[in-house]
């Protein structure tokens, strides 16, 4: 890494400007997304439509969401495995609290939001203060909120019907950037965008993004130094679960059906292989926003290309996922092992 | 063990020729050579950064070298793994012991080669021959006792009992002594020269030149990777000389320092118990422009005192003041926040994020006091660290080089850097040049001197003799636990403070 950092302060300047950007370490996602794009536009006229662009981009939104957050957590070295199950809850809760309850839509929203927070408090302090693994705190989760969910609902589908149209434009809106007819931007991109900002912002300039990467390479250097450790990662579960809600709510405004017994499933592990992707250590540590758009953006890029160029696969889906996922990692760490064995110039 | 395979004329059992190796941005070593002769301690020495780690993981078949070859009992070998040294009969003890210590003795000896009967283990069997292994490293223990309740020195000969019971005949030895009580570094010295009667060889690695004055029979000495000459008979085998070899000049050591004018009292426990030693309580006062130097065998805890006072493991009882003010730090915020600082025991572990850059570990401590509105100021961060490395002379190819790649001295003074960025009042430091080599120890013991000069009061645990007696302006010795007694400087000798440290009563209570 150091190698790569000395290596940043030679060559032209254009292209030093672009590797201040873009780290090494994922411009081999991006190679790799760039060839799905290629194929899946080659095997089906329909991807570069711009009704499947926006698709693509909205998605990759909602799923960049929710990946952004347990980037947090996984910074820390922890793992978050509740995200589905709290997308799940928080999906089916809003339109149970607004249509059958009858609650406004601040409170509401706010209360949902806030459930989400309250959720990764939890989590958080069972890790910090109990010292219980992230991994099994979070997987009673997963089971827990679904069976929640499930319960109150008496696993019956949610919806908002026709009603609440003005909220629900917070994620079905569109804005029409090239005129009438042209590519419309999704309101959920905006959203992310600001999110995807805040969060780069958090991570690269302030002294508690620094301490997360710092405490997620040696925690115990870290308390040494006088970093709150267990504060910061209760922060980062804090983090994880209110973007979960956040992505959950605006999931089901946009779909505007929430299935209890299947809603959100799988979408932590969609979160992690996305995180994992863009550049994110599961030992901790590292992580990058521009890697996590990225990595969410093949998640939803290679679904995409299945339905276009493979309809006859969607059986297998997750197995080429699943696939192409594996060999961008295996080629990713074969890459990193030749330059380590590489001698310096 | 020996005879059969090895001819009578002069082969030597291991020899290394012109063996090169490169790393991103470093040459590791560069064309050297050496021969270890049958049942010959060759101590290895020379300073950190200097190849010896490379060429005993070489020669231990963990990397391959980039030219030259190997030769054992004359005859070339490529190893391309552990396994394959250890078939050709070399094993290395590394620094940081590699057993499991989940398992017990006989498991770990046996680990990975257990003798098994009808696919199942064979326990009798395993028990009965590591006793034998043991007794060879003179270990008379159950080789059913969990190796987690041995101390480290004993560990260390149940990994040398491993290597034997492996046919070894080489042992490669990685600074076997540095965790090592008094004690425990004799019952070693014994064994190894027991192994050397029965035919086995020694390479001994070692930063402390009164061992290899001791030990070995012949040395060998590396500088920035290269030979740097040899020492073939043991009447030369001289401090000053070995010391001239590895640094290329001379250092004045020992040379005592003029002693400061202790100023105010800056750090003072009363009644202070640590949760390691609960039962006894401890007292004592640094002041400002003094350097005390805390001795004591391995165990008598020291650390834990440090580790208290820095809030690490908070005290079950007892006061701290720090510049007269009392505080008794729970966590270390609290310490820092009163103005202490803690140089770690383990500077990988608890010292750096090694990963990170030299310029974000140094500015980790005073990161947050140097914000704004909790943004990071890169401004100033990038000041400190183009202050500190000339400073601290850190060398570096620059403040974003990360840390693991610096040597151990320059990384010891990247933690000193990050500590003295936030301008402490008192600073604690562990073992301050453990694994550090000649030239940066004396860097930090002037270092030292000079923070002591312009008004800290430094506290620091040593077990290295040289140290305590060299650096400190008085020194503290703990026995078990407790405060053994304080010696001044006049009292300052290394008979007194070994009759304090194992539990005599020498000097008086000047604490």
């Amino acid at each position: 890494m150091s190698e790569q950092a000395m290596a940043n302060d030679r060559g032209p300047a254009i292209c030093r400007a672009l590797r201040g950007i873009v780290s090494p370490k994922i411009l081999g996602i991006i190679g790799l997304l760039a060839v799905v794009c290629l194929y899946t536009a080659l095997a089906s006229d329909n991807f570069l439509k711009v009704g499947n662009l926006e698709n693509i981009v909205h998605r990759t939104a909602l799923f960049g969401i929710l990946s952004i957050g347990v980037a947090f957590v996984i910074i820390t070295g922890g793992i978050d495995l509740s995200i589905g199950s709290v997308v799940c809850l928080v999906g089916v809760l809003l339109p149970w609290l607004l249509v059958q309850h009858g609650w406004s839509v601040p409170a509401g929203v706010g209360f949902v939001l806030l459930l989400g927070a309250a959720i990764g408090l939890v989590h958080g302090l069972l890790v910090t203060r109990l010292g219980l693994q992230p991994f099994v705190v979070t997987l009673c989760g997963l089971l827990i909120y679904r069976g929640v969910a499930r319960g109150l609902t008496q696993d019956q589908s949610q919806g908002f019907g026709t009603a609440y149209k003005g909220l629900r434009s917070l994620a079905t809106a569109r804005f029409p950037i090239f005129g009438e007819g042209g590519f419309e931007l999704p309101a959920t991109t905006l959203i992310f965008l600001v999110i995807a900002v805040l969060a780069a912002v958090f991570l690269n300039r302030t002294v508690w993004g620094r301490y997360l990467l710092a405490l997620g390479r040696n925690e115990q250097a870290a308390r040494y130094s006088g970093i709150d450790t267990g504060r910061m990662k209760l922060l980062a579960y804090v983090i994880s679960s209110t973007l979960a809600a956040l992505g959950g709510m605006l999931f089901v405004l946009d779909i505007n059906a929430a299935q209890p017994s299947d809603f959100g499933n799988f979408y932590e592990l969609y979160a992690i292989a996305a995180a994992v992707l863009g550049g994110c250590s599961l030992r901790g540590g590292e992580g990058s926003i521009l890697g996590l758009l990225v990595g969410s953006a093949l998640m939803v890029v290679l679904n995409n290309m299945i339905n276009l160029a493979h309809p006859q696969y969607q059986n297998v889906e997750f197995a080429i996922i699943g696939g192409v996922i594996l060999a961008g990692v295996i080629a990713d760490e074969l890459v990193r092992r030749a330059a380590r064995r590489r001698p310096a110039a | 063990m020996n005879a059969a395979e090895v001819p009578l004329v002069e082969v030597p059992l291991v020899e290394v020729r012109g063996i090169s190796k490169r790393f991103p941005g470093v040459r590791a070593l560069d064309d050297v050579s050496l021969r270890v002769g049958q049942a010959e301690v060759l101590a290895l020495i020379g300073e950190n950064g200097a190849g010896k780690s490379t060429l005993l993981k070489i020669l231990a078949g963990v990397q391959p070298p980039d030219a030259g070859e190997i030769l054992v009992a004359g005859r070339p070998v490529r190893f391309r793994g552990v396994e394959d040294a250890l078939e050709a009969g070399i094993a290395l003890i590394h620094q940081e012991l590699n057993l499991a210590d989940n398992l017990d003795v006989a498991g770990n000896i046996f680990l990975g080669r257990e003798p098994r009967r009808l696919g199942l283990l064979d326990l009798a069997t395993m028990r009965r021959e590591a006793a034998e292994w043991l007794a060879m490293v003179g270990l008379d223990l159950d080789p059913a006792t969990p190796l987690a309740e041995l101390p480290i020195g004993r560990q260390q000969l149940v990994e040398i009992a491993k290597a034997l019971s492996t046919r070894a005949r080489l042992l490669i030895m990685d600074e076997p002594t540095s965790s090592l009580s008094a004690r425990e570094t004799e019952t070693l010295f014994r064994v190894v020269k027991e192994l050397r009667r029965r035919g086995v060889s020694v390479i001994w690695i070692s930063h402390r030149l009164g061992e290899v004055k001791e030990l070995a029979d012949r040395v060998v000495v590396l500088r920035d990777g290269r030979n740097a000459g040899e020492i073939a008979d043991r009447a030369g085998i001289e401090h000053d000389r070995m010391i001239r070899m590895m640094v290329g000049r001379d250092i004045d050591r020992l040379a005592r320092r003029p002693s400061h004018r202790p100023g105010d009292v800056m750090l003072a426990a009363r009644d202070l118990r640590t949760p390691a030693h609960p039962k006894h309580p401890i007292s004592f006062e640094v002041r400002s422009g003094e350097i005390v130097g805390i001795a004591g065998l391995v165990g008598a805890g020291r650390t834990e005192l440090l580790t208290t006072l820095f809030g690490v493991t908070p005290a079950v009882g007892g006061s701290i003041a720090v510049a007269g003010r009392p505080v008794t730090p729970r966590t270390p915020i609290e310490a820092i926040s009163a103005g202490l600082a803690l140089v770690p025991e383990d500077r990988k572990q608890q010292g750096l994020v090694l990963e990170m850059a030299v310029r974000e570990n140094m500015s980790l401590v005073s990161l947050w006091p140097e914000s704004r509105a909790g943004f990071v100021d890169f401004a100033r961060e990038r000041r400190l660290s183009t202050e500190m490395i000339p400073a601290l002379a850190i060398k570096t190819p620059g403040d974003r080089q990360a840390v693991q790649f610096l040597s151990g001295g320059n990384q010891q003074k990247v933690v000193l850097a990050k500590w003295l960025a936030m301008k402490p009042k008192v600073l604690l430091l562990d073992e301050p040049t453990r694994g550090i080599d000649v030239g940066a120890k004396a860097e930090i013991y002037d270092l030292v001197h000079r923070l002591a000069g312009e008004g800290l009061a430094v506290l620091f645990v040593s077990s290295e003799m040289e140290e305590i007696l060299s650096l400190a302006d008085r020194a503290l010795v703990m026995h078990e636990g407790r405060l053994a007694g304080g010696l001044s400087r006049d009292e300052l000798s290394e008979e007194n403070v070994m009759q304090l440290a194992a539990g005599g009563a020498a000097g008086r209570m000047s604490a």
